[in-house]
């Protein structure tokens, strides 16, 4: 079946099959990345405006670029130097915004479910670029074309997602993708970090999240020396407890020698670049469909 | 979202196996003829059935010329004009895995109809680099032009009503070769 949504808020709201599509998408996408001229006028005439309540730098860049492929007019907002600083409300901002006409909205907040309401109270498709420890669907369909290039197939593959489990929108992201495509997913990190179960990993690909240093501020753990210790992850351990053939992937941007050694980070498991690549293809993937979409001139 | 496709009944045969591969055998012959020879040669094929339609051609060539010939696929979903018009666009990927560059490229279509496809498909092919000549063949061409389009090399014309539509089956595809004119069974 083809896409109907409006907008892409959740990984949670897709079935297998809108994954797929997407996944799908993109991977018939990448072939752009390697042309002369990185151009097609899919999206000529669309705009696209990038909505960043929060520092990024790999999803706001590669929103730019996929929608600059696609030929779109790209706008990046980011809410300092915006009136934000001189007190307009969110969604005051973005109902200007909407009012330039905009076809797609990329928003990234630091509010759970901001998104939700913008994709409510505008007419123009939404993408949620992140929002709060909610969810962050487009990071999880890069990380899902990574593993099906790097791994072949879903079905059956065994994920660990170690570290800030409860502050990581893209590990509640990847959660729901992996399990909805047949995969099996295990979570590890320190218990005030975590839901309460630990596992013996047996891992095909594990996803290292970054320690959230900005959202550590209630003792969450004793110290960054004490959970690199714990939970970082160095040659050694890969040798001594990894499968020969693990991933090692990570949504950036790395905390060298807290959760992963450079040696891990730069060493041959490591994919983080490559999931970096595909994200241009996934975003170029989700604009197309969502801008394409039958009558989707966000009216 | 869109309504049903109105089912289609066949209304006539237009070509069955052995004419469709002597159609084929004859534009092999002719791509030869006009280029003085295989040389610098490529053929591109539109999907789906363009691509099947180049790769039988490439294999008439090196059958008759010795010369094994490239055959790249395009895909032009991300070039057409009547995006956000027809559903869901489905991108398949457009895989040329050779340089076009000083290349006759020779693109390969099963129907040719309106002549927006291969307007969206001149445009792509630009894109990836400056081809020498870029020559169009079509199984068939069954006119209603909308643009100043018009075939090199023509397996068989077929004039059609614009109800009416034309189905190319391919053994690749359809377990079959043959090509069919079908009609709405609601009028």
């Amino acid at each position: 079946m083809g896409w109907t949504r409006k907008d892409l808020l959740s990984m949670r709201e897709l079935d297998a099959s809108e994954i797929t599509l997407m996944v799908d998408t993109a991977a018939s996408l990448q072939e752009i990345a390697s042309r002369d001229i990185k151009k097609v006028p899919a999206l000529r005439g669309k705009t696209v405006v990038n909505l960043f309540y929060e520092a990024s730098t790999r999803t706001r860049t590669s929103f730019e670029i996929a929608g600059k492929w696609l030929s779109a007019d790209v706008v990046n907002f980011s809410s300092s130097g915006s009136s934000s600083s001189k007190g307009e409300s969110f969604i005051d901002t973005a109902k200007n915004i909407a009012a330039m006409s905009p076809d797609v909205v990329v928003v990234r907040h630091s509010s759970a479910g901001a998104a939700d309401l913008l994709a409510r109270e505008l007419p123009c498709s939404i993408v949620n670029a992140g929002d709060g420890a909610h969810e962050h669907p487009t990071q999880a369909l890069l990380d899902l074309l990574t593993i099906r290039e790097k791994k072949g197939h879903f079905e059956g593959l065994h994920v660990a997602i170690v570290g800030d489990i409860a502050h990581s929108r893209v590990a509640r992201s990847d959660i729901h993708g992996m399990r909805k495509l047949g995969m099996t997913v295990t979570v590890a990190g320190p218990p005030t970090l975590i839901p309460p179960f630990v596992q013996e990993l047996g891992a095909k690909v594990i996803m290292m999240l970054r320690l959230q240093q900005e959202r550590m501020s209630a003792g969450l753990i004793p110290s960054t020396r004490e959970y690199a210790r714990f939970w970082g992850l160095t040659l050694d351990k890969l040798a001594r407890h990894a499968r020969p053939d693990v991933l090692i992937m990570h949504p950036g941007p790395v905390n060298r020698g807290i959760e992963l050694s450079p040696e891990v980070a730069d060493g041959p498991y490591s994919v983080i670049l490559d999931q970096v690549s595909r994200g241009v293809a996934v975003r170029m993937g989700v604009l197309l469909l969502l801008a394409g979409r039958k009558g989707g001139d966000g009216a | 979202m869109s309504s049903p496709a109105p089912r289609h009944r066949e209304k006539a045969q237009v070509l069955d196996e052995t004419a469709l591969d002597r159609a084929l055998t004859r534009i092999a012959h002719e791509i030869l003829e006009k280029n003085g020879g295989a040389k610098d040669l490529a053929f591109v094929g539109l999907r789906t059935r363009g691509v099947s339609l180049a790769h039988r051609l490439a294999a008439k060539i090196a059958h008759i010329d010795g010369t094994t010939l490239p055959v790249g696929t395009l895909d032009i979903t991300l070039y057409r004009d009547d995006l956000g018009m027809r559903g869901t666009p489905v991108i398949r990927g457009t895989d040329i895995p050779f340089s076009i560059k000083d290349k006759t490229v020779i693109l390969v279509d099963d129907v040719l109809f309106t002549g927006r496809t291969i307007r969206a498909a001149l445009d792509a092919i630009i894109d990836l680099g400056r081809p020498t000549a870029i020559q169009l063949a079509c199984l068939i061409d069954r006119g209603h032009r909308e643009l100043p389009i018009r075939p090199d090399y023509v397996g068989k014309n077929l004039p059609t009503s614009r109800r009416e539509s034309v189905a190319v089956r391919l053994r690749e595809h359809d377990g079959e070769d043959r090509v069919v004119i079908e009609e709405p069974e609601e009028a």
